[in-house]
Order: structure tokens, then C-alpha cells, then sequence
């Protein structure tokens, strides 16, 4: 089994991707720490009750002072019945303010009603890695989160027992309060928060976990914790966070990544209405951190904007990128009919089953660079003084952010500061911290505090971009009507011209679907230079290999004459886990389900009227299972109309119904954005869409119907949401198009191959 | 110069505000009321919708000049005078409409317009009344959900009445 990845620096995007993604070099154990865990109690504390904090080692022990201890609990019960409970990870859409805690809230047979989640403050020590990315939020806590719950349950039920003088196995719970039916006695949590506060904390051998059916509130619809905030505009976000005497600031960087300041107008921007400083700042030539460039502070966000639009900087370009994507599209298609200079799995014999198959198909397809356009421009507020920063951040790396910014002043990390703010979209646009440093920088020139807010055309143009890329496909059909062979030969592109940009590359080539499946499959690798910054988009890799490959074995079964249900299931074989033989592996028996339910619900084989089709396609990606059936109309002059999309998951129990459901249907929307729309082109270096007029992102009108089914009732573990169902909706709706009209979309956007919604 | 606004209701004055500016600066960084949201500045993805006298307008593109003497109403504003949340409020709690919520306050003053001139509109309507609107998280769903179920309620409770 090969691996292409080297060990990769300390807090370069491609450790970061290693730390979220299953199958990184360096992927962390399904339950992070859970061996070295620590339950901490602190009673005696600032507000009265029971307080549990949560910590990963020694550390906690040895230094939390009480009052920074209950800071950090992961839950607390006040006398009058109130449950606090900490959220640690970032919310950034993808609703784990809401789900995490109600994991713990189960355990603790709380009611809803009393909790309170107020959003954890940032301490390795305390919580582990608090991140947004790789759908792992909820793979990696369940475990932990289920504990937290137990153990608060356990202790209370303790303290009602002794009080009333019962054993504890007469006690049972719910809805905050713990009930002895045979005295005919309750009371409520409250009541006993300062008992079960003076009693030992339970060894986790000792805690009883529930029991699946038993759940209450897990798999029910809950509403997200922070809507009201949301819908009233409450000040939830990054760029709506203040500070006293708070200047404003916006920061310039080169058009083309690698540029300098040479010089600038400064004198003339320090006169315009409003402004206080305008400077430059040279950079710490990380591109990750703080890329060089022209701050402009003023005392309001539009006057630093219209400060910026008189900006005149002259660059030194002498190092910077002149990509032009016109050039490496043409440069990347040649590529196809040489040898790839890379074989990076290979099984089988596949040039010989080729001549021996009885049909064989080539196809090649292509996809575009795509930006994140997180509807919350880049921004962040931050207040150096006294040699020390505090930063209010919408972030999805709130951990990584505090070192980049400690790396960028030069400064001790227990000298930062990080408080999360909720984040308006992330799509692993904020994995990157660069509007943090830049900040931090900022604000330490100043001398005062400082929001940074990028304009929409700062956030498109300095993106960490979706890269593009190339598959050339070839396969092979036995005599027996049978996938008998696969090649594909991978076009993509490389900054150092060793290995492929950051979400350019396969994590794992044996586990790319269908490698493990097939008896002779060839995947080879070619790279391009590449200067543009890339970096990780929803669904790394799998939002464009899904649609690739989920098309061309279409084609393929197209080209066999056969059903493409029938030859998707007869691929995709008998029941079996396959490597690495874990949640993060493909199970074919819960592939089989999702795609025979996906059939059923999206009414597979069903009689349509000419110009209307069905389209399928399956994917598994961060652990969960997806299948989908698209059915569209497409018009003479290719109008395209996408009635409805079935979505069929497995992703072990459904945590939030609610939540969950909206991650599938917000997949969806976002898969249709960009597989109809969006597309990056560079030239000279320069990014050539500058805001939504020519970057659209899809409008209701344009979007179908979802219907999202879960599997339930196994006994896997359960698994994110945020991402896995993105992937298979491209290929599904394209497979559609196929049957609609026998055109075959091999390029993407479908604004690109003419089409139009 | 100094600016007389009356939103939601009530008389505020911005002080030392640049004539340019639009009135969402205003609001968010003079006013502190930022509820309405900057995405584009471009009046394309609707993020920063204000009531102006009741039409739904993009209020980075709009002069905080031009609003003098107009009613100026902003989704800190859209709750009932008893203090009990809009009936589109209400609706996309119920149905859990947010993802990252960035975009919901203008969904929502969109909404409100749209009810207020056409009390039970079609998904046709919705679709017209919301198209600029965008939601990156791709909640449109349940947005003409939500719509519909507060378009619902308003009417109860207008037969009640």
C-alpha cells in the first residue's frame, strides 16, 4: 500500500489535513484521549452547585486554578435547576452547538428546556483538538461527550440515594429530575447540585451509558441552540463583534500571490476622510499567516473602503505567480496522451484486460479551481497591549489560528488570546488563519483595537481555492457484460512539483473508490505547476473524484447495456468491510443499502416523459455512507430543471433529525452552486472573479426538492454530516442529464458545456 | 455630517458620517445594530435587506442620506409590539431554518415584505420575492417552508382578531 504523503511541517494546511482527515498520515484514534481522560470536580467555586470539568491530562490537574476550572467545565448544574453545558468545537453551520451537547444531555437525562450551551473558550489542555473539519466532531466526542453526561447523572443519583437513604439502582431519571418510585419520591437536579457536588467523582468503569432504544432526545428534531440569537440579529458573528475605541481596518495584499510592496501612496491615503493610519507590513513569509501588504485603519469600515479604492500600490512581482488557467487547461489535456510520471496504485493487469475486453470506453474529464465565498466575508477583531493579543475570531482552527498568531508577533502562545465567535459558513475556508494574523499585525502597529474586514472581492481573489483537474478514464466490459478493468490516469497540479497541492491529491489511493473493488484497476498521477494558493473545500478530493468516477462508471454501464442500478450493486459486491476495516472504510453491505434505498425513494425505473431523466450516483467519504437519485427536465436549449433529489444515508445514529437533514439538504444546494456555476480562472496571476456578479451561487427558485432518508438502527458508531452527502450530487445529476437527453457533461461548471437553470 | 434616521421607530442620529455612506455602515458600525449583514456590497446576495417605508432594499447600496425622513425598519425591529417574535421569526425557529444564519436577517426582512403585500403567496411568489436573496447554505428549502407556515399563522390570527 503506498503512501504518497511525507510527514508534512508542523501547522502547514497539509498537517492541518492530515489532523481532520481519517485517512492522514498521522489520524488520530476514533476517541481522542479518551484513556487519559480526567474528570474534574470543583466545588467551592465562584456560583454554587455541581461543576464537572473536562480534561485530557496532568496538566489540567496540576495547574487549573478553581475559577478557571469552572470556566472550562463541560457541564454545570446550578441550585436552580439551570444545565451549562460548553460546546467546544466551532459553529460554523454545521450545527454541532446543538448536537454535541445534546449527546451529553441524553446521558445526563436532562431537559432540554434547562440547558444552556454557551460556546467553550479555547484550551488544548482542557479540550482536545477544537476544530471544525472532517466531519469529526461528532465521530471523535461521542464517546467523551457520553461520559461527561453519565458521569453528572451518576453523581447526582448518588446524592439523591443518600438523602433519601435507598440504594442507588431504585433511582432512575428524567427530565432533570430523579425519581424513587417506591417511596414515591423526586427531586430535582437543582435541588442536588451542592450535595452531588461534595461526593467523589465515579471511576468510568463504574457509569452506565444507555442503551440506543432508550433514547430520548437523541434522533429527535431540535431546533439549533443559537436561532433566536439568529433571528432577532443578535451580534452572534465575527464581523459583529466591538470593542471600546475599535478602529476599522482593511488590509491590501498583491492581486498575484508572491507579490511585495515596493511602495505605495501613503501620504495621500492618511488625508482621506476618516483614516488614521496607513502603513505597510512586510510579511513573515508564510502565505498561511501573513502575507505582505498595505494596511488602512479608519475609524469606520466604509471609509477604510473607500480609502482602499484609492489606493495605488506598486508591486514587486518578480516572484509572483503568472498562472494563466487557459494555458494549464491546454497544457493539462496534453498531459493525457503521455506517460504519467507516477503510478500510484496499481492491481491487476490492466492493459492486458483491456484488449481482452469486449467494449472498452475513454473519457476524460475536467473540473475547475472554486472558491469557498463564505457569505461572511474574512474578517477579525483583535487588541494587542501590553505585549499580549486578544482575538475575537470567526474561525473553523481556533487552536491553529492562536499559534499562527503567536508565530506572527513573535510572541508566546500563552501570550494570545482566542475567544470563537459563531462563523457565517466555513467549507474549510477558515481552516486557514491568515485574517488572525493579519489582525494581530494590525492592531499591534495601531497600537489600538481593530476590526479587519475583507470586501467580497478581498475574499474571492485571496482564497485558498477548490484546485481543478483532470481525469482521463479508460475501462473495459467483459464478454459476460461485467466492469472487467479501470485506468485513470490523474492530471493534477503541484507547487513543488514533488507532490500534488493541498486537496489536489488522493488521501489514500487504494481506498479510492473503486480500487479495492476491482481485480485489475490502475491509478497513475501527473502534476502541473501551480502557483494559485489551494486548499481544502468541503469534501476534499471527493467533491470532484465522485463526480469523475460516478459518471464514468455510468458510461461504462451505459456502454454494457445495463442497468446502471444492477451494475453499480454487481460492482460494489457482497457484503464485507474494506480497508482500513473501520468506520473509515467502505462497507459494501451498508453501500448496497444506501443505494437500493436511494433507488426505491427517488422511484428508480420509473416511466418519464421525453427530456426528463434519473441519474444516480453513491460515494463514501468521511465515514459516511451516500447515495442519490436526481431527476431533472433538460430543455432544447439545454434549461436545465432539477425537480428533486433523494438522498439515502448511513451515518450510524442520527443525532440531530433536524440538523442532520438540513446538512443533506444544504449539500445538495451547495453541490448544484458549483457543479452548475462556479469556476476560478487566473490570469497573469491574478484571480479573474471578483464578487457574485460573475461567481452566482444558486437562488431558491433554482432549487429542487430533498428527500433525505436515514438508515437506522445499526450498531455503528455515528458519523458527521457536514460533508459526505456534497459529493455524490454532482455525478447523480449529470447521470440524469445523460438519460435525459444522451448528452454526456464531462466539464464542469455546466455554464461552461452550455447549460442554464 | 450628521444624520437623523428613524428606525424601528425610533429617532437616532449618526454622527460625522461620510455623505457616501450607505446606510448599512450605518447601522452596523455608527449605530451598532448589526443585525443586518455586509456579503457583497454589490446588492447581489441580499444579506443586508432593510425595510425602507416597507419595501425590501439592499442597504449597502443605499445612501444613508436617502433615507432621511423614511421609516427605516431592521430585523432588531420585526418583533410584535407585545415583545413576541414575528410570526417569520417564530416560523424559522420552529422549522430550524439556520445553518451558519449569516444570511437569515435579510431572508427574513425579504419574508416580512413579501407577507405584508401578499398575505398567502404561492411558491411562484416566494420564489420572485426571495430570488435575491442568497443562502450559501442552502437552507431554500425550509426558507419557502417557513414562509408558508408564518403566512399560515399571520391568517389565524388575523381571523381571530
Amino acid at each position: 500500500m503506498k503512501r504518497l504523503q511525507t510527514k508534512p511541517a508542523p501547522g502547514s494546511l497539509e498537517d492541518l489535513f492530515n489532523e481532520i482527515d481519517p485517512c492522514g498520515e498521522i489520524s488520530l484514534p476514533t476517541n481522542v484521549g479518551v484513556d487519559r481522560r480526567t474528570f474534574l470536580k470543583i466545588s467551592g467555586a465562584a456560583s454554587a452547585g455541581l461543576v464537572l470539568a473536562f480534561g485530557l491530562g496532568e496538566q489540567v490537574t496540576a495547574t487549573s486554578s478553581e475559577s478557571h476550572a469552572e470556566l472550562n467545565a463541560y457541564v454545570r448544574i446550578s441550585p436552580d435547576g439551570s444545565v451549562f453545558i460548553y460546546s467546544k468545537n466551532p459553529e460554523i453551520g454545521q450545527g454541532v452547538k446543538t448536537s454535541m451537547p445534546m449527546i451529553i444531555a441524553e446521558e445526563l437525562d436532562a431537559n432540554w428546556n434547562d440547558v444552556n450551551v454557551e460556546q467553550a473558550p479555547i484550551d488544548t489542555a482542557l479540550f482536545g483538538r477544537q476544530n471544525a473539519g472532517g466531519s469529526r466532531s461528532i465521530a471523535t466526542n461521542w464517546d467523551t461527550l457520553r461520559r461527561a453526561g453519565a458521569t453528572v447523572r451518576s453523581m447526582l443519583v448518588q446524592a439523591a440515594a443518600n438523602q433519601w437513604g435507598v440504594p442507588v439502582i431504585e433511582c432512575t431519571t428524567e427530565n432533570s429530575r430523579i425519581f424513587h418510585s417506591k417511596t414515591e419520591r423526586n427531586t430535582s437536579y437543582g435541588d442536588l447540585a451542592n450535595e452531588a457536588a461534595k461526593l467523589p467523582v465515579p471511576s468510568e468503569d463504574a457509569l452506565q451509558l444507555k442503551n440506543r432504544s432508550d433514547y430520548k432526545l437523541l434522533g429527535k428534531r431540535i431546533t439549533g441552540v443559537d436561532n433566536h440569537a439568529v433571528v432577532t440579529g443578535q451580534p452572534l458573528f465575527g464581523i459583529d463583534q466591538t470593542l471600546p475605541g475599535m478602529l476599522f481596518a482593511v488590509y491590501e495584499k498583491c492581486p498575484a500571490v508572491g507579490g511585495k510592496v515596493i511602495s505605495a501612496n501613503l501620504d495621500e491615503i492618511r488625508k482621506l476622510p476618516g483614516v488614521v493610519h496607513a502603513f505597510v507590513l512586510e510579511g513573515n513569509g508564510n502565505r498561511l499567516e501573513l502575507k505582505p501588504g498595505v494596511a488602512i485603519v479608519a475609524n469606520s469600515t466604509w471609509n477604510a473602503f473607500q480609502a482602499k479604492k484609492e489606493l495605488k500600490v506598486n508591486w514587486d512581482e518578480s516572484d509572483a505567480s503568472r498562472d494563466n488557467w487557459n494555458d494549464l487547461v491546454k497544457r493539462g489535456l496534453a498531459l493525457k496522451d503521455q506517460a504519467p510520471t507516477e503510478t500510484l496504485f496499481d492491481v491487476g493487469d490492466v492493459d492486458e484486460a483491456l484488449q481482452r475486453s469486449k467494449k472498452s470506453v475513454e473519457s476524460l474529464y475536467s473540473f475547475p479551481l472554486i472558491a469557498h465565498a463564505t457569505l461572511e466575508p474574512q474578517n477579525c477583531t483583535g487588541w494587542y497591549r501590553d505585549g499580549a493579543i486578544e482575538l475575537w475570531a470567526p474561525t473553523q482552527s481556533p487552536g491553529r489560528g492562536l499559534t499562527s498568531v503567536a508565530n506572527t508577533l513573535g510572541i508566546e502562545e500563552d501570550k494570545v488570546t482566542v475567544n470563537q465567535t459563531r462563523a457565517g459558513g466555513g467549507f474549510g475556508r477558515r481552516l486557514v488563519n491568515d485574517p488572525m494574523c493579519e489582525v494581530a499585525a494590525i492592531s499591534k502597529q495601531a497600537n489600538a483595537p481593530v476590526k479587519l474586514q475583507w470586501t467580497r472581492e478581498d475574499d474571492m481573489t485571496h482564497d485558498f481555492y477548490r484546485v481543478g483537474g483532470f481525469h482521463s478514464f479508460k475501462g473495459g466490459i467483459d464478454s459476460s457484460g461485467r466492469l472487467a478493468c479501470w485506468h485513470d490516469h490523474f492530471i493534477t497540479f503541484s507547487e513543488d512539483g514533488k507532490k500534488p497541492v493541498i486537496g489536489g491529491g488522493f488521501r489514500q489511493p487504494s481506498y479510492e473508490f473503486p480500487a479495492q473493488l476491482l481485480s485489475n484497476f490502475r491509478l497513475n498521477q501527473s502534476l502541473l505547476p501551480l502557483r494559485t494558493a489551494c486548499g481544502l473545500w468541503r469534501a476534499p478530493a471527493s467533491n470532484s473524484t465522485a463526480w469523475a468516477v460516478q459518471c464514468f462508471l455510468h458510461e461504462l454501464a451505459v456502454t454494457a447495456d445495463r442497468d446502471h442500478l444492477e451494475f453499480l450493486l454487481e460492482v460494489i459486491g457482497e457484503p464485507r468491510w474494506l480497508p482500513p476495516n473501520d468506520i473509515y472504510g467502505l462497507n459494501t453491505g451498508r453501500a448496497a443499502t444506501v443505494i437500493k434505498l436511494a433507488a426505491e425513494k427517488g422511484g428508480w425505473g420509473k416511466k418519464l416523459p421525453a427530456g426528463r431523466g434519473l441519474g444516480l450516483a453513491f460515494h463514501f467519504s468521511h465515514a459516511g455512507h451516500f447515495a442519490e437519485v436526481a431527476e431533472v427536465s433538460v430543455s432544447e436549449s439545454k434549461k436545465l430543471i432539477v425537480h428533486n433529489v433523494t438522498v439515502a444515508a448511513d451515518i450510524g445514529p442520527v443525532i440531530n433529525s433536524s440538523g442532520a437533514e438540513n446538512q443533506c439538504q444544504g449539500s445538495v444546494i451547495d453541490g448544484l452552486s458549483a457543479m452548475m456555476y462556479q469556476q476560478i480562472e487566473v490570469d497573469n496571476g491574478r484571480i479573474q472573479q471578483l464578487n457574485f456578479h460573475n461567481y452566482p451561487v444558486l437562488r431558491i427558485a433554482d432549487a429542487p426538492t430533498v428527500d433525505v432518508h436515514f438508515v437506522q438502527g445499526g450498531s455503528h458508531p455515528p458519523t458527521g454530516a457536514g460533508e459526505p452527502a456534497l459529493p455524490p450530487l454532482a455525478p447523480a445529476v449529470c447521470n440524469a442529464i445523460y438519460s435525459a437527453t444522451g448528452h454526456r457533461v464531462r466539464t464542469l461548471p455546466l455554464l461552461k458545456d452550455g447549460f442554464s437553470m | 455630517m450628521d444624520i437623523r434616521l428613524t428606525i424601528n421607530g425610533k429617532s437616532h442620529v449618526a454622527k460625522n458620517v461620510e455623505e457616501s455612506t450607505p446606510l448599512l455602515w450605518v447601522l452596523r458600525d455608527t449605530l451598532g445594530l448589526v443585525g443586518t449583514k455586509f456579503g457583497c456590497g454589490v446588492a447581489q446576495c441580499g444579506a443586508c435587506t432593510v425595510h425602507l417605508d416597507g419595501a425590501p432594499i439592499r442597504s449597502c447600496v443605499t445612501p444613508a442620506a436617502s433615507a432621511i425622513g423614511k421609516e427605516i425598519r431592521t430585523i432588531e425591529g420585526l418583533a410584535n409590539k407585545d415583545g413576541t417574535l414575528h410570526a417569520l421569526q417564530q416560523a424559522w425557529i420552529d422549522l430550524d431554518v439556520p445553518q451558519c444564519g449569516y444570511c437569515q436577517a435579510g431572508q427574513i426582512m425579504s419574508a416580512a415584505a413579501l407577507l405584508e403585500r401578499n398575505p398567502n403567496p404561492s411558491d411562484t411568489d416566494i420564489d420572485d420575492a426571495m430570488s435575491g436573496n442568497y443562502c450559501r447554505c442552502g437552507t431554500y428549502i425550509r426558507i419557502r417552508a417557513a414562509i408558508h407556515t408564518a403566512a399560515g399563522q399571520l391568517t389565524n390570527q388575523r381571523g381571530q382578531s
